[in-house]
């Protein structure tokens, strides 16, 4: 019997890729498509006195300009239904007001991208500038006011407020103040968002293809905005050239797209430019963590304090709110440490930049450096040895399920096994000897640790904690075999890159006893697949991978019993295996599976009545999420003359339970690391004083490319999650999740003979020489 | 990020490309390798009304060594330098390898560099280190600006609207020179780039100069003179501090001017060393 | 008015004659206009490669040439790689070393690899390969899958 999970099957995507043959957003437009080019704000803060697209109008090629009153003055309003959080209007094109460069205006519809462009040109508006909110500190002012009418802190959250934390402080042998910070990136997936909008008669709809992760909730944002029915919208995401989250929120140019297509009765596609990716579409991380933490004279932490604020730009995202960051990293910051008593205070602050939302790892690369660096002052002022103080520190076997300070119950994992396999590995390896070597040559070369967990796969047990107006958890799959034998899945997961279409199809295949090539997964489509959450927080395989197994299992249920009738055995003695239903210890008995689709479907009256009328399941999953754990080592050298920062050697010993497929998995980690890499030393999206972007070039903004990204060399350990069907965790945010706080504490050990003390990311070549 | 409109016209020969630019006005502009200014289009930050399409004049790609030292053709590509061995000239395969990427070598054009007047581009330092001549032909006919005077500003040069490069002039080999330079990222612009030539004895340096990019609106030549000073180290690094002393870089968000300062410093020991081993 | 040409090229050996307006990017002109979409778009300033192809053998940056310029040229393209439904071996050690994620940027590493690879005798190092596919950008991958497929190219090319 061959079991396909576990198996490094190669993708199933890859081959249309090879050819060129995947099929993206921008590649769908017809001869008649017309092409949508959008007027952004060129100012951070300004009013609109008056608009004039009569010359636009006039421009060869240019068919209409629309205006956001022109449309309705659509707007989308995500809400947190607590207190502490402010709603706020995000309009879909700006009425009066923009709040930050590249907001979206009016949209310029012409015959090609060309004309588009020209049109954009060719739109007069009258501008009044007003005073720009441009940081953290600036946003805290009192009279600093982004949204008229309401408070510049849109969300300011209170949680776990230990009242003894005052006198552990005062009491505790070591006390550690410090504040770390992490510079706004943007996700910059290589594809940008994308969206192709038509009206279809014969439904009655507005088909939306969109470059997205989350097709429902892009639906379901349509029709709010547009004030119609979620039937009259479809929304299909065709193939996605990347997300990392910058396409799990409802895009105003989506809402747009679909409300030029109805009024127009044209097909109209927008593909963003690189500059309008960096500078209007969304970003994330720009964080800064005030913390006071406790330790006893063995290291052991006994109280920690957190003020965190988050730059969360103009607007609050739509589904999410821009309560995600701060939310998540109040909730989460201690990890994987026992800390005994805490209080987090968490804000966002509202300023005249792009909207941030969910960016790969949301929060918990900012809290992992937070505890990892943390960890390391502590068992310097201490003397103890850093290895040594999180073993003191951590969640150890034995101790699982584990419930902190912060309520969260950690399911198994193997944190200390990790950390063990982490420093054996790079020791054989000869890394101490290779730092020694590099220093040697007269550079400056350190090797730096961190240890996590991340939660993954939040079902609405975690996520209703939150209290989003729209509260996503669930997934929901269906499993129909076909008269053939071969298997339609659909879900309501998005995969855009993750070889989901590859590692559902060996879950369900092991379920059914077939080929994972006999099964096709159907996802993206909102009239095709059940209502569902899409691809983001490290979620399908566990949720949706665990809706489509308990599918696949109901339906191989109804084959045993159709094979038992057919071969007159118990309906417990069948096996499916091979593509064959075989009976229990009787070898030369079988019938191939296909033949009893074929019979359930064309002579069904051969079957009793509860095998007969196809063979389908449809079942949901709802986990409360589960803990994947790792611990990340990196060797940097930093050169003293330059100040350039190398990391030459990376290695990753992580826990996702059960694996369903090697290859995928390694790839994941590994773009995981990279973006980590990325955002330690090389990515920060700028602005000047005025709030100009001056990081909106891929020449400004430093994606990495080969030769920053050292080859990683991947351990894994499976200790398998009793909250996942396939026993699997998520891992798609680990890797970013780890790597700076690792790459920011191997800069400090390589620095640490020279006093000096980094606690923010991205670490620049400047830095060091200053 | 799509280009405003122009018409496209192209040339056949020299004489065709001066005649036409003649033609088309101010706001014409010629087209060789476009890996600036195709970027810079798309972005509509470059929009001349008429571009002359020079790639495909023949005759005018070619690396030719002769007593006087080296002629490059404008429209030599730079992955044809960076692949040729070019007696005495070894420093200038050398450098193209820090021109952007691969690609970007295949199509971009050694007169195109030279004519974009970019302060960080390996061509105009190394131009400007080697005292290279530039060959302008225009209506008024044929003229040679020393490179020295040739960048004037801010991707300004000396080349009128209506002229072209036709060829850099090498004058003498230069066995003993060397280009280095650093950006976070591989293949992107010098934040700094420091070239250096020297003549040498085993233990003396007869003669020197340094120039370099980054640090100023066009190359920027060091005032150091190492003759009769040990070749050394520790001379490399005290050029490095006398060249950091001199200039007065840009900040931007690449780097700040004092890091540039310390770049500078850095950099230029690091290419005088290269340039004497 | 438009600046329109009637130019000819040959992609992937298929000789098409078409009208271009002159300030038309070759990556449009392929992609749009001719229907060869799997050639890129990723950032149309040169830097992230997903729109390299095959210009009378030369790697370019279809972003950075315009349509017109073709004139008379050569191109190849991603969808010339194949042998009909056969992948090259290029292709298939790409799919084997998971040098693939989302796949966006995959045409354009493919034609980088494709030129690069062609001007090779021995087996290059792993840092030569890595300066030269430093050339593209890719966010899904950490890049490992890529470099490990080139160079298993190279090796099984040198024999």
């Amino acid at each position: 019997m061959t079991a396909w999970v576990g198996a490094r099957v190669p993708r199933k995507e890859d081959r249309r890729m090879l050819l060129g043959r995947g099929r993206f957003v921008a590649d769908m437009a017809r001869a008649d498509t017309l092409h949508a080019g959008f007027v952004r704000s060129p100012y951070a803060s300004a009013t609109i006195k008056s608009i004039d697209v009569s010359a636009a109008k006039r421009v060869d090629g240019v068919l209409d300009v629309l205006t956001g009153a022109d449309l309705g003055d659509p707007f989308l309003r995500a809400v947190l239904e607590r207190d502490e959080f402010t709603p706020t209007e995000m309009p879909m094109l700006s009425g009066d007001r923009v709040r930050f460069v590249g907001e979206p205006v009016a949209v310029v519809i012409a015959e090609d991208a060309y004309a588009a462009e020209d049109g954009v040109e060719a739109v007069e508006v009258e501008w009044a500038t007003g005073p720009v909110v441009l940081d953290i500190a600036a946003a805290l002012a009192a009279d600093a006011e982004v949204h008229s009418g309401t408070r510049n802190c849109l969300v300011d959250l209170v949680l776990f407020d230990d009242p003894g934390l005052d006198a552990i402080f005062a009491d505790a042998r070591l006390t550690i103040e410090a504040t770390f910070t992490s510079a706004r990136v943007s996700a910059q997936p290589m594809e940008g968002r994308a969206t192709m909008a038509e009206w279809d008669d014969r439904d009655s709809q507005v088909v939306v293809h969109t470059s997205t992760q989350v097709p429902h909730q892009c639906r379901s944002g349509i029709a709010q905005a547009l004030g119609i029915p979620e039937r009259s919208v479809r929304v299909i995401a065709p193939d996605v050239g990347g997300g990392f989250g910058q396409k799990c929120v409802v895009s105003r140019e989506e809402v747009v797209l679909a409300a030029a297509a109805m009024r127009l009765r044209r097909p109209v596609i927008w593909v963003e430019d690189r500059q309008e990716n960096l500078t209007a579409s969304v970003h994330g991380h720009e964080q800064r963590y005030d913390v006071t933490a406790a330790f006893d004279a063995d290291g052991r932490i006994l109280g920690l304090a957190a003020d965190i604020t988050c730059d969360i730009g103009a607007y609050s995202v739509f589904p999410f709110t821009c309560a995600v960051e701060p939310l998540m990293a109040a909730t989460e910051l201690p990890g994987i440490y026992k800390v005994p008593a805490y209080r987090a205070r968490g804000r966002g602050l509202a300023t005249n930049k792009a909207p941030t939302a969910p960016y790969r790892g949301v929060s918990r690369p900012q809290i992992v450096l937070v505890m990892e660096r943390l960890m390391e002052k502590a068992a310097a002022r201490l003397g103890v040895d850093p290895i040594e103080i999180r073993r003191r520190n951590m969640i150890l076997p034995g101790e699982f399920p584990y419930t902190g300070v912060n309520t969260i119950t950690y399911d198994e994992g193997s944190y200390l096994e990790s950390l063990d396999l982490t420093e054996k590995k790079i020791t054989e390896a000869g890394w101490y000897t290779e730092r020694d070597r590099l220093r040697e040559q007269g550079l400056l070369a350190g090797i730096g640790f961190s240890c996590f967990s991340e939660r993954t796969a939040y079902g609405t047990p975690t996520m209703s904690q939150r209290r989003m107006r729209m509260t996503p958890g669930y997934d929901t799959a269906h499993v129909r075999m076909d008269p053939s034998g071969e298997v339609v899945v659909t879900t309501g997961t998005c995969g855009h890159g993750q070889g989901h279409e590859t590692t559902f199809a060996q879950i369900v295949a092991d379920q059914l006893g077939i080929h994972p090539d006999q099964v096709r997964l159907r996802q993206g489509d909102t009239d095709l697949t059940s209502y569902g959450w899409g691809t983001f927080g490290s979620r399908s395989i566990v949720i949706g991978g665990g809706a489509a197994r308990k599918a696949a299992d109901a339906v191989a249920g109804r084959l045993r019993k159709v094979a038992a009738h057919l071969l007159e055995v118990g309906e417990d003695d069948v096996e499916l295996a091979d593509g064959r239903a075989g009976v229990r210890g009787v070898p030369d008995v079988s019938l191939p599976i296909a033949e009893l689709a074929r019979v359930v479907h064309f002579q069904t009256h051969r079957l009793p009545e509860e095998c007969r009328y196809g063979l389908e399941a449809r079942e949901s999953a709802d986990p409360p999420g589960t803990f994947s754990n790792a611990c990340h080592a990196t060797l940097v050298s930093v050169d003293p003359e330059t100040g350039d920062i190398r990391a030459r050697k990376f290695l990753v010993v992580e826990d996702c339970g059960v694996i369903i497929n090697p290859l995928v998995v390694d790839g994941q980690v590994r773009g995981g690391v990279a973006q980590g890499i990325a955002a330690a030393l090389y990515e920060r999206i700028t602005f000047d004083q005025e709030g100009q972007p001056t990081s909106a070039t891929l020449m400004d903004y430093l994606v990495p490319t080969a030769t920053e990204i050292c080859p990683i060399e991947i351990h894994h350990l499976e200790t398998p999650s009793p909250f996942s069907e396939n026993g699997s965790k998520g891992m798609g945010e680990g890797g970013t999740i780890g790597a700076p706080a690792a790459v920011l504490n191997a800069i400090n050990d390589a620095l640490a003979h020279r006093g000096v003390e980094f606690d923010h990311i991205p670490v620049m070549p400047e830095d060091v020489l200053s | 990020m799509k280009p405003a409109a122009f018409t496209y016209h192209r040339a056949y020969d020299v004489n065709d490309t001066i005649a036409q630019l003649a033609e088309l006005g101010q706001d014409a502009k010629i087209l060789a390798g476009g890996q600036s200014l195709v970027a810079m289009m798309n972005f509509r930050l470059a929009r001349p009304s008429a571009l002359v399409d020079i790639t495909r004049i023949a005759g005018l790609d070619y690396l030719e060594r002769d007593a006087q030292g080296l002629r490059v053709g404008a429209l030599t590509r730079h992955r044809t330098v960076e692949t040729a061995k070019i007696d005495g000239f070894g420093v200038l395969s050398k450098a193209a390898r820090w021109i952007g990427h691969y690609p970007i070598r295949c199509r971009g054009t050694f007169g195109g560099s030279i004519a974009h007047g970019d302060s960080t581009a390996e061509w105009c330092v190394l131009a400007v280190l080697l005292e290279a001549r530039i060959v302008l032909q225009g209506p008024r006919g044929r003229r040679e600006v020393p490179a020295t005077e040739f960048f004037q500003g801010f991707f300004m040069t000396a080349a009128q609207p209506d002229e072209m490069i036709v060829e850099v002039r090498f004058p003498k080999p230069a066995p003993h020179a060397a280009l280095t330079e650093y950006s976070q990222r591989q293949g992107d612009f010098a934040i700094v780039a420091a070239s250096a030539r020297l003549d040498l004895t085993e233990d003396e340096v007869l003669t020197s100069r340094v120039v370099l990019g980054g640090v100023g609106q066009q190359p920027v030549v060091v005032d150091a003179d190492l003759a009769g000073q040990p070749a050394n180290e520790e001379t490399w690094r005290a050029a490095g501090e006398v060249a950091a002393a001199q200039v007065d870089p840009p900040s931007d968000g690449h780097g700040s001017s004092a890091y540039r300062k310390k770049l500078t410093a850095a950099l230029v020991a690091r290419a005088l060393a290269e340039a004497a081993a | 008015m438009k600046d329109i040409h009637l130019i000819a090229l040959t992609v992937n050996g298929t000789e098409h004659e078409i009208v271009v307006e002159s300030r038309r990017t070759l990556a449009d002109v392929l992609r749009h206009d001719l229907g060869y979409t799997g050639t890129h778009v990723g950032c149309e300033h040169g830097i992230c490669g997903a729109c390299t192809v095959l210009l009378d053998g030369q790697p370019v940056r279809a972003c950075l040439i315009f349509g017109v310029q073709a004139d008379g040229c050569e191109v190849r393209t991603v969808e010339g790689l194949a042998d009909g439904d056969e992948l090259s071996d290029l292709q298939k050690a790409f799919s084997r070393c998971h040098g693939l994620q989302c796949g966006f940027c995959t045409p354009g590493f493919l034609m980088l690899a494709e030129a690069y690879l062609s001007e090779q005798d021995g087996v290059p190092d792993e840092s030569e390969v890595r300066e030269v596919m430093a050339a593209n950008l890719c966010r899904c991958t950490g890049y490992q899958g890529i470099v490990d497929a080139v160079r298993q190219v190279a090796e099984e090319r040198a024999g």
